[in-house]
């Protein structure tokens, strides 16, 4: 059987085709203007390399926070749509049978979640209302400090001083990121402490709904390496980071659009 | 062309400032005191005569307080003739009161707002709304200017004066125009996002994209704003009179929507509320003086 997972999120709309249980072709684009767009033209591109056709996919479900968009809409015409914690917990549990914790840290939110038996959800935090939980905060940073998003994360894993951050806010933080920048702190060191603070946020978050492994990050954010000492060392835990991380959502929804009954 | 005019537009630059009150002469005065407010965005030095406000400067915070709080004092002394060694006592408030070298004491910004209101605004105030730079604090005070509680939102942008420098920057309409151009919407659109600068920033420019006037996403973003503002003072219990302290004080859209949402409406001030702290840190100076050389 074939069936397919859309997630439309924040910052890129990501697709997965899975046939009976292994990704048959994964793809993401970033979000345009045009969310419908975006989501119709990667889906479109992802199912012509496979060389199937709508026809051929069984259901589909979309996910993320612009899952409406695609729901029941021509081309991709989702027959379901899933909430991001179902997906997170569905297609996190697909890849490590054995997850208790899932980490999602997305663009612009980060999730902590506890998984059930057959990866459904048992409990649950989310921070939509903050950027500095969330991808963006990095970014932010990124742009304050002149350098490639990409680039932070190992930048980071080069420090050699902890330095503290003050700033909570994304806000705040770019203005003491530049004062740092002025009294000649080092790139490497500013960079950690952006990760710290992050993993800080996210870390505490997570331990409301409470920590139990195996540990699973996923989300754009789990791509950078500069992210998971920190918030290993918040929660006290190994944590996973699956390959392609930033798909395990798309996945989930397709797992769970496979598991459907008529 | 000049270099200037190739200079792209600072939408978030507010004007800097400098003013002597006319018709007051310093030697006929007792006792000179002075306070200086480092603030976070703004700096504010206020010269007060026997208690009453006599020269006064507003100026951005630099990198280097020290230097800003030197930089503001003597601005307000200017064109006065006064120099800093005529002043008989100095206090520093704000953010970076520690980093006033000629200050002799320190006083929270809270007491100095409240004691700043109660000059601008006379003795019925009761609640102050403090919006500044980077923070925003409502204070409940008694008739006489003495804080009895207070609340403050530190932690995020949303709410403050920083929010609205990266929001005048965005729809490019520089940050003294902002508050009328938000009020000049005949229809109040739904506000956006109110917990974070960069989510509303966000959502501002989808708005923008989709085709909104800016005037309508600037009532949409203000409205958020004192959608924040408000749960700040419900929170700490709003009584009258209610009166607004701090830089964004200048912002009737902000302050009018605050109105609108509380049914209360703020006093409106005859001296320049942003100076609120500086001022109330003068006067502390001119008791901290009188009880030094024994005068109380």
């Amino acid at each position: 059987m074939i069936t397919a997972g859309i997630d439309v999120g924040a910052k890129f709309v990501k697709v997965v085709i899975l046939k009976d249980g292994k990704v048959l072709e994964r793809a993401k684009a970033l979000v345009g203007f045009d969310v419908l767009k975006s989501a119709s033209d990667l889906f479109e591109s992802t199912i012509k390399k496979t060389g199937l056709s709508r026809n051929d996919i069984k259901r589909i479900a979309a996910t993320g926070m612009g899952r409406e968009t695609v729901h029941g809409k021509p081309p991709v015409n989702a027959e379901e749509v899933i909430s991001e914690v179902m997906a997170d917990a569905k297609g996190a549990f697909h890849l490590i049978p054995n997850v208790k914790t899932v980490i999602d840290v997305g663009a612009e939110e980060g999730r902590g979640i506890k998984v059930g038996p057959n990866g459904t959800v048992r409990d649950f935090v989310i921070n939509e209302r903050c950027a500095a939980g969330a991808g963006t905060f990095v970014e932010a940073m990124a742009r304050a400090l002149e350098i490639k998003v990409e680039d932070m994360g190992s930048l980071a894993l080069k420090s050699t001083q902890i330095i503290p951050m003050n700033a909570q806010c994304c806000v705040f933080a770019e203005s003491e990121v530049v004062t740092l920048i002025h009294s000649k702190v080092s790139k490497e060191d500013i960079s950690r402490a952006i990760h710290d603070a992050i993993a800080s946020r996210i870390g505490s978050m997570v331990l409301r709904v409470g920590v139990e492994k195996d540990v699973v990050l996923i989300g754009g954010v789990a791509l950078n390496p500069g992210f998971l000492p920190p918030l290993k060392r918040e929660l006290n835990s190994d944590i996973i980071v699956p390959e392609y991380p930033e798909y395990v959502s798309a996945l989930g929804a397709a797992v769970i659009a496979s598991e459907h009954k008529e | 062309m000049k270099m200037s005019e190739t200079k792209p537009q600072e939408y978030w630059r507010w004007p800097e400032y400098r003013h002597t009150v006319p018709g007051k002469d310093w030697h006929n005065a007792k006792i000179i005191t002075a306070g200086v407010d480092v603030g976070s965005v703004g700096s504010k030095a206020v010269v007060a005569l026997d208690g009453e406000l006599y020269s006064y400067s507003v100026m951005r915070t630099g990198g280097v307080s020290e230097a800003t709080a030197v930089k503001v004092m003597n601005w307000a002394l200017e064109e006065t003739g006064l120099k800093l060694d005529n002043l008989q006592y100095v206090v520093g408030t704000g953010y970076g009161r520690v980093n006033v070298p000629f200050a002799k004491r320190t006083i929270t910004e809270i007491a100095c707002h409240a004691r700043g209101a109660h000059y601008i605004y006379g003795p019925t105030v009761r609640t102050v709304l403090d919006i500044g730079g980077q923070d925003c604090k409502a204070i409940r005070c008694d008739e006489k200017g003495k804080v009895l509680s207070f609340l403050m939102n530190d932690k995020c942008a949303a709410g403050t004066g920083r929010g609205l420098e990266v929001f005048a920057d965005l729809i490019g309409v520089p940050i003294q125009d902002l508050g009328k151009v938000s009020l000049s919407v005949q229809e109040e659109p739904p506000p956006v996002s109110n917990t974070c600068v960069i989510f509303a920033k966000a959502e501002s420019l989808a708005l923008l994209r989709q085709g909104w006037p800016k005037e309508k996403v600037a009532a949409a973003y203000h409205a958020a704003m004192a959608d924040r503002i408000v749960d700040l003072l419900t929170r700490v219990g709003v009584e009258k009179d209610l009166v607004t302290t701090g830089g964004v004080a200048k912002n009737a859209g902000i302050i009018e929507r605050v109105e609108r949402l509380l049914g209360i409406k703020p006093l409106k001030p005859n001296i320049d509320p942003i100076l609120a702290g500086a001022l109330g840190a003068a006067l502390f100076a001119k008791a901290l003086y009188e009880k030094e050389v024994g005068l109380r």
